[in-house]
């Protein structure tokens, strides 16, 4: 019988803490802007250079150590890790190995019916790493310091995770937790946040783990489980034709699908740490510790208890909406401005999910401001425009974040409500589908859609279709059938 | 009037009065230069028209009164590790040979503030790394005392143009005694003060939790007038100290009444030079006739200062020195093949021997496996000789001691045997690992004509006490000039 | 102690370090720090148990900086003293591959 394997998982979470400025000096963290814009003797380690701690970076690192229920240490400390690369400015980067903020915590995951707790070994505090450019032409790299220097705070798990599907839970978790805080925006594909993956197998029953290997370069939740799978048939394939697996630090090409080892003789992993001379302790006192707690913005659950509270939307919908501190901002902002909460979350649920999809990006992505959206669904309410033309009009929102009363206006997409115009059109369109008339007096209640869709065209989409239905009727009483005594006059 | 003869604060004064004119004071300086560096040779670089132009803007300055003080307008020098905006800042290395910084240490910010006129970047053992200046790629520097023999080090460039007199004074670097040996051995007052008192933004780093500037000057007013210049508060760096007062000129009085005095013998068994120890002991004398109290006593742990010592600088300028890389700025090799091998010839060829020799020492006891034994050891060896002095201090106001263990040595005679020349800084890293202020005054010189410093060191940020004795011993022996700088004039002393 | 410090030892460290040294310099460079060694391991004469090594000397804590951006395009200024530069950016040898 062949043996059977069980995979076991532990995450390295980078995630980019959103402070305005970086976290050792002055310079701005903000993307984008030309190579080297956003750098200074401390971010691109001139000599003679110090750095200084943001203390915004002290206050988000404590606060994800306190949702993620760690202890917060009292004292931590920062210490070089020495190695050389040309990303790496100072050829050290200043991390926390000794005494990091926090330790021991926890994050409860739900996958299929089963809660489990993932066990939180350690987060710390430190900088990110420049960016390399790479020129396959000439065989060089190009180096760009504007990320050097971002806050970054690394939370380590305990290897608790068995499949890839308790590694997206652990991760969606963690991000929703970390956005709710306001400390990150957390998005794979632009880098904020990043996994690295541990990874062994051992024999179901063995008891003991097996040799661990450390997949990096995964940046998006689709990567990290085909590298999960990857990896763990690697090993599995290695285990069972008697080899060994060698720890070591692979990295993960997503287009091919295969890891390679990052290894060379120059690349000896001895990082040498010791204490920071150039910082001194961060002391959290109960006080400030106390400080944090209390400005803790209201976390998903607390959230969603309100949404039940305040706002008569179905559970369903507000689980969909709170799955993203962005949309639930969005949703808060526009059932706030047109006093319609039930609306604003079937558009959110509805075509804002439906339009995320076909664009592949996430709720994260939106960028529309919530007064188009509000106004949108004031001119829906008011019969300015009809449903296909709202729909027609927000996806413009969605894509441009265009103003939909500007452009109603601009484009006449407004119902016409000019009684004349209408009435004309109406008795033209009876005129020229004599069968379609003739055939609703007669009993047959599907000709009437043919005319109500025609005269629609006729008035370009401009008409209110549940007028035109009526004044239809009105224009075309039902023909009178043998002996039958209705008086219909309702 | 022999202008470059004055000190800096007499100097500062005739300026300030309209007597001399900033462009005066620096011509003559600059003069001083012309005449003795080739003999010397202080200096790394020296920039004539930057000097005179920026003479000449203080001098409008003062003359529209929004600049005043005692050191406006008097020219000086910076050693070669404080960057300087637009000047070239090579740390005596090959390295950094062509390195211009954009921005300068705040240290030399708070001078030009109080108006001094930069004359050029002074000489030093390369990076720091020694204590005679020979490591310098840029050449040696020799003593003005006798051009046979060192100035000292590491700060041996700023030592020596202050005794030759081609500045009135000069900003030096200390990490285990490189102000205050070069000063002894130069016979110029040089003080390493409290760590945290002067702000290190700017300093090219040796060893970071060592390293603090501080003023070398001809006589102890000027070395005060200076240190307050420099000291104080500064938010770019972290371990910078916040104190109520930095008014360190109100302790130059000539009182020493009542004042408790340590001599530690183990500063003064063998291995020191007899002709030393018996200047010091006469002046310790001579100061319990002016009412101070002196009393020998055990400071213990004295021989392990100088391992200790060796195993945290190397270890921090492994670290701190691994930014020369040949990638961001200073020297790269021309012939290379990949990243790593650009690495290591850029390193390889762009640092000298000493400080490879370090920096290897420093990344091996850092090494895994190593860490507890060497790293972490040392670090509560430096836990014990803090305490050792904690209860020195319990008992005495100052603390007096040789700042060598010999005058200055024959160039030529000290880097073949590292370890002997890591001995000769027995008296001075102790103070480096427990942070303590401690100044090097002259007190005479020895049979071969050589000054002789003593030093006094005192208790974390108490600067004024040992401003205070240095003041009152420089009463006793007043400031004396070398042959090099005398014999310019009538022949003699 | 002799020959603690090994062959491969020197070219371990000069890895960490990023240091290539001369057949001279490596036998150099092993006596030198073998002596410091030597040297050095009179710190065991010395009963340090229950001493906590000590980083700072003073016991400062919690120096900030506020969240403020205080500097502006700083390329310039960055790129000056650049040995080799392309555009915008440093140029060095290709990192992978």
């Amino acid at each position: 019988m062949a043996k059977q394997y069980e995979t076991v998982i532990g995450l390295e979470v980078h995630v980019e803490l959103a402070t305005k400025t970086k976290i050792f000096c002055g310079c701005s963290t903000a993307f984008g802007g030309a190579p080297n814009t956003h750098t200074c003797p401390v971010c691109t380690g001139m000599p003679g250079s110090l750095p200084v701690l943001n203390k915004q970076v002290v206050e988000y690192a404590a606060a994800i150590g306190l949702a993620a229920n760690c202890e917060i240490a009292r004292v931590c400390k920062f210490d070089r890790k020495n190695y050389f690369y040309p990303d790496n400015p100072q050829n050290y980067q200043i991390s926390q190995l000794y005494l990091p903020i926090a330790r021991n915590g926890y994050i409860e995951i739900e996958t299929g019916n089963i809660r489990k707790k993932i066990r939180i070994h350690e987060m710390h505090m430190e900088e990110d790493a420049g960016k390399l450019v790479h020129d396959e032409w000439d065989d060089t790299s190009l180096v760009d310091y504007n990320r050097s220097g971002v806050p970054l705070v690394e939370i380590v798990s305990e290897p608790d995770m068995r499949s890839a599907e308790e590694v997206i839970a652990y991760l969606e978790k963690l991000r929703l937790i970390i956005q709710y805080l306001g400390a990150s925006d957390c998005k794979l594909q632009e880098g904020s946040m990043r996994a690295d993956v541990n990874l062994s197998v051992q024999e179901v029953g063995s008891g003991k783990f097996g040799t661990r290997t450390e997949m990096k370069n995964l940046n998006s939740f689709k990567a990290i489980s085909r590298a999960i799978e990857g990896e763990r048939r690697r090993q599995i394939e290695l285990l069972e034709e008697g080899k060994e697996v060698v720890q070591e630090t692979r990295r993960w090409d997503d287009n091919k699908e295969v890891s390679f080892v990052m290894r060379s003789k120059e690349d000896a992993k001895d990082y040498r740490y010791f204490p920071e001379p150039d910082l001194v302790p961060v002391v959290l006192d109960d006080e400030w510790l106390a400080e944090i707690r209390a400005r803790q913005p209201e976390l998903r659950t607390e959230k969603l208890a309100r949404y039940r509270k305040e706002f008569d939307i179905p559970e369903y919908d507000a689980e969909i909406i709170t799955a993203s501190k962005h949309m639930a901002d969005i949703f808060e902002a526009v059932a706030f401005l047109c006093g319609k909460p039930k609306k604003a979350a079937n558009w959110l649920i509805v075509e804002t999910l439906r339009l995320l999809k076909e664009r592949g990006q996430e709720p994260e992505d939106i960028c529309f401001a919530p007064e188009n959206l509000a106004k949108l669904i004031g001119m829906t309410e008011a019969g300015v425009v009809n449903s296909s033309v709202a729909k027609e009009v927000f996806e413009k929102i969605f894509d441009e974040n265009i103003d939909p009363e500007k452009y109603v206006e601009e484009k006449g997409l407004k119902i016409e409500s000019d009684e004349g115009a209408l009435k004309a059109v109406l008795s033209k369109v009876i005129a020229e589908n004599p069968q379609a008339a003739a055939d609703y007096r007669n009993g047959k209640k599907k000709a009437l859609g043919a005319l109500v869709g025609q005269t629609m065209k006729e008035m370009k989409g401009k008409a209110d279709p549940g007028a035109v239905n009526r004044r239809l009727k009105e224009m075309l009483p039902l023909k009178k059938k043998s002996q039958s005594p209705s008086n219909t006059s309702s | 009037m022999d202008i470059k003869c004055l000190t800096a604060v007499e100097l500062g004064k005739k300026i300030g009065v309209g007597e001399v004119t900033v462009r005066e004071a620096a011509e003559a300086a600059l003069a001083q230069i012309e005449k003795v560096e080739e003999r010397v040779h202080s200096f790394v670089t020296v920039n004539r028209e930057r000097a005179l132009e920026r003479a000449d803007k203080v001098q409008r300055l003062l003359d529209r009164g929004e600049l005043t003080g005692p050191l406006a307008g008097v020219p000086m020098a910076v050693k070669d590790n404080l960057c300087t905006e637009g000047m070239p800042t090579t740390c005596s290395s090959r390295i950094l040979e062509n390195f211009v910084p954009s921005y300068t240490a705040e240290a030399v910010k708070r001078l030009e503030a109080a108006g001094a006129v930069m004359l050029g970047k002074t000489n030093m053992d390369e990076f720091a790394m020694g204590s005679t200046t020979e490591t310098s790629y840029f050449g040696v520097t020799r003593n003005p005392w006798d051009l046979e023999h060192v100035p000292g080090g590491s700060s041996g460039g700023s030592c020596a143009a202050v005794a030759a007199e081609e500045c009135f004074y000069a900003l030096g670097s200390d990490t285990g005694g490189s102000i205050r040996q070069p000063s002894a051995f130069c016979g110029v007052v040089g003080m390493k003060p409290t760590y945290g008192t002067v702000s290190r933004y700017g300093l090219i780093a040796y060893g970071s939790s060592l390293d603090q500037i501080g003023p070398v000057a001809r006589d102890v007013t000027d070395c005060a007038a200076v240190l307050e210049a420099i000291a104080g508060h500064d938010p770019k760096d972290s371990t910078s100290a916040k104190k109520e007062s930095y008014a360190f000129t109100k302790a130059l009085t000539e009182d020493v009444q009542g004042m408790r005095i340590g001599i530690p013998k183990d500063y003064f068994g063998g291995g020191l030079d007899k002709e030393i120890k018996e200047q010091i002991y006469q002046m310790v004398r001579e100061l319990e006739k002016r009412g101070a109290i002196s009393e020998e006593f055990d400071l213990n742990l004295v021989k392990y200062a100088v391992p200790a010592y060796y195993v945290i600088a190397s270890a921090e300028a492994s670290s701190n020195l691994s930014r020369f890389d040949g990638v961001k700025y200073g020297y790269r090799t021309s012939g290379y093949e990949g990243l790593h091998n650009m690495y290591k010839k850029s390193r390889s060829e762009g640092f000298g021997p000493e400080v490879k020799r370090r920096i290897m020492l420093g990344s091996f006891v850092l090494s895994s496996g190593y860490y507890d034994a060497y790293y972490l050891k040392a670090l509560r060896t430096k836990a014990l000789i803090k305490q050792a002095f904690d209860r020195a201090f319990a008992k005495y106001d100052v603390i007096i001691a040789p700042a060598a263990p010999a005058t200055a040595p024959k160039l030529g005679s000290s880097l073949s045997d590292p370890i002997k020349m890591y001995l000769s800084d027995v008296y001075t890293v102790s103070v480096n690992l427990a942070g303590l202020p401690a100044v090097s005054v002259p007190v005479g010189t020895d049979s071969k004509g050589l000054p002789i410093g003593m030093q006094i060191i005192g208790d974390c940020y108490q600067e004024n006490k040992i401003i205070r004795a240095a003041y009152t011993a420089e009463r006793i022996r007043t400031y004396a000039r070398p042959q090099l700088a005398a014999a310019e004039e009538k022949g003699g002393r | 102690m002799a020959d603690r410090i090994s062959d491969e030892t020197i070219e371990y460290v000069g890895i960490l370090a990023k240091l290539e040294l001369s057949e001279e310099e490596r036998t150099a460079a092993k006596g030198d720090m073998e002596r410091m060694l030597d040297y050095i391991d009179i710190l065991n004469e010395l009963d340090t148990l229950g001493t906590e090594p000590m980083s700072h000397v003073f016991p400062a804590n919690n120096v900030f900086r506020e969240d403020v951006v205080t500097n502006g395009d700083g390329s310039e200024e960055t790129l000056a003293n650049a040995p080799v530069r392309a555009g915008q950016s440093f140029k060095v040898p290709k990192t992978i591959g």
